[in-house]
């Protein structure tokens, strides 16, 4: 049996099509992906990530403790920032990707994903040297709020002034009368705000939210839409993108990667992969003939395979057959064509410029 | 809402046979665009090709899923709508008109009958959902 968020009888209520994601049950659409994805960049759409997971570091060393085992520095930000980072083997390879909170150099806060938080809990429980790391996930609920009409809605029902809450900045308040940590993050390429709740206030939140944005536009929004939407901006999700097997360095995420800071776990291994060069980057391509790119698919070039599709769909604001994959290091240049195997047949493709979305 | 037309004919896979003089023209049902989604890419055969009821004879895809299209009966594609590589939403807008897929020349007729009619189908439904 899949766990249930707090907010499965609000995805019930509103006719959402459920699936197990991740051992949870989420909603995947409530009335269409396309329609929803539309109202992320054009107004703004409402999702449930309750299933994130959040283990936090508290006491004299979090800091510390916390960044040796990321790759972004922690010591670089103030209070009240966060970071984007990954949490990795000793070969360098990703055992999650995480967004990590500085409340304090006494309280760092880290958000993981579902599907991994068992494994990373396990994972920085045995490699922190200093603090050790509690599993907060059961106290919190998330909702995120995306799209050029979020900020405006969220102000409404708090007294915080968000205009003072930077992209990657956060802060803590009451969100409609629900205490929340309003985290100016997203997964979308949209403006908008991660708010963590206690799971009993998630409900009454949620629909708070929905009925505030009505006017403008917000949605619920599913899993399809979550997809689509990070997608268009070639953001990683782990399992499909990034694993145990590869880099930052090679999924194109150098910037998340402090290799003049203390030590960290794969530190050694990508200070060597960096001398070395990498042999396959991530890129991301569209295709120049009909189709749509799926995970998994071959990709190939000169009739050979030299790498394979990581995620891939049919981009709604591109309006384009949109993938990442890695490839062969010589293959990675923007202008690169390769051929993508879909069902034996082989399709082509030619790397672009990420993101693949842009605001106009 | 759901809508089964009664002149249609129904396979378990979820697409439909409309008798159209001596041809058969084929599509997906109302329930198959809804559990899919928004469709975005549907794969045709060639024209002139031959289909054989009950086994792929293309693939439509929306947004997170891939699908197999099956013949409803056996024959020659003759027609296939080439609208779709514009306007592949049409499937989930209009699944019995405008949505069609191909229309097939029919090498056994009798395939047709065999078929569930629209009772049967939402029958099947009932049971499955």
């Amino acid at each position: 049996m899949p766990r249930q968020t707090p907010l499965n009888q609000a995805h019930r209520k509103l006719g959402a099509k459920l699936v197990d994601f991740a051992g949870w049950e989420m909603p995947v659409q409530y009335t269409g992906v396309i329609a929803e994805h539309e109202a992320v960049r054009t107004a703004a759409g409402l999702f449930d990530v309750s299933h994130m997971g959040e283990i936090e570091f508290r006491g004299p060393g979090a800091l510390s403790t916390a960044n040796a085992l990321i790759t972004n520095d922690l010591a670089r930000i103030a209070d009240g920032q966060a970071v984007y980072a990954g949490l990795l083997n000793e070969r360098g390879g990703f055992v999650d990707d995480v967004v990590a909170y500085r409340f304090s150099p006494e309280r760092i806060f880290i958000c993981v994903n579902a599907a991994n938080r068992e494994k990373d809990f396990q994972w920085m429980k045995a490699h922190a040297k200093g603090v050790a790391p509690v599993d907060r996930s059961d106290e919190f609920a998330q909702v995120a709020i995306q799209g050029p009409k979020a900020a405006a809605i969220v102000q409404r029902l708090t007294r915080r002034d968000l205009s003072a809450v930077g992209t990657y900045r956060f802060t803590e308040g009451e969100v409609a009368g629900t205490p929340c940590i309003i985290s100016r993050t997203g997964y979308t390429g949209e403006d908008g705000f991660e708010l963590y709740c206690p799971p009993d206030r998630a409900e009454a939140l949620w629909f708070a939210l929905l009925e505030e944005g009505k006017a403008e536009g917000l949605k619920p929004a599913g899993l399809g839409a979550r997809d689509s939407l990070r997608t268009e901006m070639k953001y990683a999700l782990y399992g499909n993108d990034i694993d145990d097997d590869h880099t930052p360095l090679e999924a194109g995420l150098a910037w998340i990667v402090k290799l003049d800071k203390d030590d960290f776990v794969g530190k050694a291994a990508l200070v060597q992969q960096k001398a070395q060069g990498v042999t396959r980057k991530l890129v991301g391509f569209e295709l120049t003939e009909p189709g749509v790119p799926r995970h998994g698919y071959p990709i190939l070039h000169d009739g050979q395979r030299v790498g394979e599709v990581t995620s891939g769909t049919h981009g709604p604001s591109v309006k384009k057959a949109i993938g990442i994959g890695y490839v062969p290091t010589a293959l990675a240049a923007e202008g690169s064509t390769f051929q993508v195997e879909i069902r034996g047949r082989p399709v082509g493709a030619r790397v672009v410029k990420t993101p693949f979305y842009k605001k106009s | 809402m759901a809508d089964y037309p009664t002149n249609l004919k129904y396979t378990k896979d979820h697409e439909w046979a409309r008798a159209e003089g001596n041809k058969v023209v084929i599509g997906v049902t109302f329930h198959a665009q809804e559990s899919l989604g928004d469709v975005v890419y549907v794969e045709l055969p060639k024209l002139g090709s031959t289909v054989t009821a009950g086994q792929s004879f293309g693939v439509i895809e929306s947004t997170k899923a891939v699908s197999e299209l099956y013949a409803p009966v056996s024959g020659k594609v003759v027609k296939v709508n080439e609208e779709l590589a514009n306007a592949p939403q049409t499937v989930n807008s209009d699944p019995y008109n405008a949505g069609w897929i191909i229309e097939v020349e029919p090498s056994n007729p009798k395939e047709l009958d065999a078929l569930m009619d629209a009772a049967a189908y939402e029958k099947l439904l009932a049971t499955t959902a």
